[in-house]
């Protein structure tokens, strides 16, 4: 409780109690349709307890009537931000079902195409979380930037968001004979542009006072809320896919895994802008060495894996994604169980922000990174 | 620890426990009524230490219900996968692991409301995703879902 004021005029204690205010599900610090309601006293918060469920399309339910090629197009509905990525957990896992192993230039290819969009997610992220704090540059910054990858998407496979670009057995088309070139433009602009996105938030006052010990995290929690991704790191948990089980060509290149012991929304913000410049030199490592070959396998029309159980993990922009799938042997799987980074993220907000003000939990949220699509599911 | 060394931990917990190597994990199924202490044994000896969960789902099949928990320790690396056995379909219950997992929380109320399995001893077990008032449970096997949009 607050501590006690006394009435001037008459000379009582003022009295205080708790209230509950509801925060979304329209507010535009959500990014979504996210419904938290509130306890607070003034303005401290004293517990935030998540309302779900608003977009939710009961996608695993779908799924276990879909065939595999359908449910990969379900996928980048999800995290919409890590289409990619997701649609290349469902094709993993169906490989590993059919024990298919992907030609070098289907593996490379889909390296590249991850890391353009987590590099297009980070960016997203970055603008809107500066436009979160009050900075509209940030958020216009951010876009343009991502417009470059998101035309290369677009020539690549004709989508710009949801891009089903990976199918089971490989890819939906070849790259556009572009790509390289376009890709290699990309890389070089952007390398430029970054140390500009340092100049305009990370050595702000304003911008650190915000964040610094904002929403702490501590390594332990992370691990036992199973906060994965840029903000598990932050707190000092390695727990990067692509460096713990390698998949595709991540074993054939270079990189750190970004970690910081802070735990703070700072160290969230610092964690994610190290990624980009990771994953820039990830992308420079294989562009200019795409292997010729195929870019598919052979699969059969319809696909049925044989009866079991398959588990593949992947690491998108928000952390680990998994997908886990039991088959009885048909043309769709049993049961479909999508482990979604954001749902776990989620699940850690209402301790990071116990004792927050109400602006801090904006910060927090959007350190977090959360996509409402991927926690509804 | 290697997958023999997991089995005989898991075995001096729970004697009843079946081995099943399959979608890259070890695989132990067990009777509900042992998943709370076999869990805080895993999670607390120094040998195994599993502090990460990182999946928690269930599965319905016709004679019986499934609660899965895919484990991961940070210190040691390895993974195991429990199967815990709920036989009454009907009304099937199970402990919580919330008091171990704090991220089993949220977990737990996804599998109650989409499943109808109640957790016991969980801090808050409520729907989750669907309207208090929703009769049944979508991801149930025997489910009649008479708005299905892909069969329509």
């Amino acid at each position: 409780m607050a501590e006690t004021h006394i009435n001037t005029i008459s000379g009582k204690p003022l009295e205080s109690q708790e209230y509950l205010i509801n925060m979304g599900p329209q507010h535009p610090s959500t990014h979504g349709v996210l419904r938290l309601l509130l306890t607070l006293d003034g303005e401290i918060i004293h517990k935030v307890e998540p309302h779900l469920g608003y977009i939710h399309r009961s996608i695993e339910k779908m799924c276990e009537k879909d065939s595999y090629t359908q449910i990969v197009h379900l996928t980048d509905r999800m995290d919409y931000l890590s289409s990619h990525m997701n649609n290349e957990a469902v094709s993993l896992a169906v490989e590993q079902g059919l024990e298919l192993e992907m030609p070098e230039r289907v593996k490379v290819i889909r390296t590249i195409i991850s890391e353009l969009t987590r590099l297009s997610s980070h960016q997203l992220w970055w603008g809107v979380f500066g436009m979160d704090l009050g900075a509209i540059t940030t958020f216009l910054y951010g876009f343009r930037d991502r417009e470059m990858i998101i035309d290369i998407f677009e020539e690549t496979c004709g989508a710009r968001l949801t891009m089903n670009y990976n199918v089971p057995g490989g890819l939906m088309f070849d790259i556009h004979p572009n790509f390289q070139k376009r890709t290699k433009a990309f890389v070089a602009h952007f390398k430029q542009k970054l140390p500009e996105y340092d100049q305009l938030l990370t050595g702000n006052v304003i911008f650190e006072l915000r964040t610094k010990g904002v929403g702490i995290l501590s390594k332990e929690d992370a691990i036992s809320y199973g906060v994965t991704g840029p903000s598990g790191r932050a707190s000092g948990f390695s727990n990067d896919v692509r460096k713990h089980n390698p998949y595709s060509a991540y074993s054939q290149v270079e990189f750190k895994e970004a970690l910081s012991e802070e735990g703070d929304s700072y160290a969230r913000y610092k964690v994610r802008i190290q990624e980009m410049w990771e994953s820039l030199s990830i992308i420079e490592q294989l562009i200019d060495n795409i292997p010729e070959g195929d870019y598919k396998a052979k699969t059969k029309a319809v696909i049925k894996l044989p009866k079991g159980e398959y588990y593949q993990k992947v690491e998108t922009a928000r952390g680990e994604f998994g997908v886990y799938i039991i088959s009885e042997g048909g043309k769709s799987p049993y049961r479909l169980k999508f482990r979604s980074p954001g749902f776990s993220n989620l699940s850690a907000l209402d301790h990071m922000a116990k004792g927050a003000k109400i602006g801090d939990l904006v910060v927090i949220m959007s350190t977090l990174d959360l996509v409402i699509p991927d926690i509804d599911r | 620890m290697d997958q023999e060394q997991l089995k005989e931990t898991v075995l001096s917990v729970a004697p009843e426990t079946e081995f099943e190597e399959t979608g890259g994990f070890l695989n132990v199924t067990i009777p509900s009524a042992r998943l709370h202490d076999l869990a805080l044994h895993l999670r607390e000896s120094e040998d195994t230490l599993f502090d990460y969960l990182f999946c928690l789902t269930g599965m319905d099949w016709p004679e019986y219900m499934i609660v899965v928990y895919h484990l991961k320790s940070t210190t040691h690396g390895h993974s195991i996968v429990i199967k815990a056995k709920i036989e009454n379909r009907e009304k099937p219950e199970i402990d919580t692991v919330s008091d171990i997992w704090r991220t089993a929380e949220f977990h737990e109320r996804e599998v109650f409301d989409l499943f109808g399995i109640v957790f016991r001893n969980h801090p808050d077990l409520r729907r989750i995703f669907l309207e208090d008032d929703w009769m049944g449970y979508p991801l149930r096997k025997d489910y009649v879902d008479e708005v299905n949009i892909i069969e329509l």
